[in-house]
């Protein structure tokens, strides 16, 4: 590299990017960016040929991701990115599918689409911005909502209780399971990289700061506020039982590597028990 | 400064595109040397990005490049031209 190329050097996130759509419509302080570089940064170091990924979103902040990424990509209705994904790797199991999108429409609208994909161990790597609530249609209670949380649909405080998604993704048979909050910038990285190079369902779930409803109206201040707190409250512990990990409103959060263990993914199974049944019949596919 | 041996620590420098910046503050923050601080000044959109207060402080830790939520800073090594190194490679 030059002197010149150097100082014409751009952002290494440009790469990955389709930077005419760049700024993005977050607001400030909103964490999910962060969120988007640990991705780029994790594609750079597993070296995968980015024409072989994809990246599927429903709807929502996160949702808005399929429009960023410079990869083939698909932005779904509501809660559908995951059948959407399952759709695609069947038809092409060469690709590596990732889903990116929120809490509220990854486990709320979609919740149902979360637990037979993990069930049947679908080989794609969910990334679940988990923000605590439905932030683009206004900051409703979702069902990641900790107790007592301020939502414009519990003005009086939320008293559902929520899903603790890496028991619930472990239940369901996800093979990959881990939960960091937006700042833990490398662990992150390091997770999306070892999830997609997971043959089987993953789930990342990444705490994320919502500075315009969540943290405005619970009063926590902005999102560097927001970020550091996640952070502060964090507690590493790599293979926690999952049955304890549920989040209280502000309260302390057990984050690490929880899950990853080996299944035969959905395909595999398929072709072990039809060769089982059929014999030499039966043609093999996607292996 | 002392260093070990021929090791040296490596300098970045650091990029920061302003008008894409939204003033979040996170690169100041969590920056380990301090090198960055909010500035008075207003970007086209309003927000007032970092300035660039200590580049010689900068170690080319690539954390504010992380923490950006906006692709907005990035940092490159720094020749040390004043001796004629390349600068380029990595302990
Ligand atoms: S509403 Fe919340 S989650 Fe959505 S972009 Fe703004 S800060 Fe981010
Ligand atoms: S590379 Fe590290 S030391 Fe240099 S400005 Fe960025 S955060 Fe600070
Ligand atoms: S992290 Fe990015 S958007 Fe936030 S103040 Fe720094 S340069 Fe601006």
């Amino acid at each position: 590299m030059t002197k010149e190329d150097r100082l014409e050097a751009k952002n290494p996130s440009e790469k990955f990017l389709r930077m005419d759509r760049i700024p993005h419509i977050w607001c400030p302080g909103c964490g999910i960016g962060t969120v988007v570089t640990s991705f780029n940064e994790a594609l750079k170091k597993s070296k995968i040929d980015l024409d072989d990924v994809v990246v599927v979103s429903g709807i929502g902040c996160t949702g808005r991701v399929a429009g960023y990424v410079k990869l083939d990509s698909f932005h779904s209705t509501h809660g559908r990115a995951i059948p959407f994904a399952t759709g695609l790797k069947l038809a092409n199991p060469n690709l590596n599918v990732v889903v990116f999108s929120g809490d509220g429409d990854i486990f709320g609208i979609g919740g149902n689409h979360f637990i037979h994909a993990a069930r049947r161990n679908m080989d794609i790597t969910v990334i679940c911005v988990n923000n605590f609530n439905y932030a683009m249609t206004g900051g409703q209670v979702a069902a990641t909502t900790p107790i007592g949380a301020n939502a414009s649909t519990a003005p009086y405080g939320n008293f559902e209780f929520s899903f603790s998604l890496p028991y619930l993704a472990e239940a369901a048979g996800a093979t990959y399971v881990a939960r960091w909050t937006a700042l833990h910038l490398r662990r992150v990285t390091k997770s999306i990289q070892e999830a997609l190079a997971k043959p089987g369902f993953s789930l990342i779930e990444v705490i994320t700061p919502c500075v315009t409803l969540y943290a405005r109206r619970n009063r926590l201040g902005d999102g560097l506020n927001l970020l550091k707190y996640y952070y502060d409250k964090s507690v590493i512990e790599h293979g926690a039982d999952t049955r304890t990990l549920d989040i209280s409103y502000q309260g302390k959060l057990v984050v690490g590597k929880f899950i990853d263990k080996e299944k035969p993914t959905f395909l595999h199974a398929m072709n072990e028990h039809m060769t089982k049944i059929l014999g030499d019949k039966f043609v093999k596919y996607g292996e | 400064m002392v260093y070990f041996g021929n090791i040296k620590p490596i300098k970045g420098k650091v990029h920061i595109e302003k008008n894409r910046c939204k003033g979040c503050a996170f690169c100041v923050e969590y920056c380990p040397k301090d090198v960055l601080e909010m500035s008075e000044e207003f970007n086209v959109k309003g927000y007032h990005p970092p300035f660039v207060k200590d580049e010689d402080a900068c170690v080319y830790c690539q954390l504010c490049e992380s923490i950006c939520p906006e692709f907005a800073i990035f940092v490159t090594i720094k020749e040390e031209e004043e001796e004629g190194e390349k600068g380029e490679s990595r302990p």
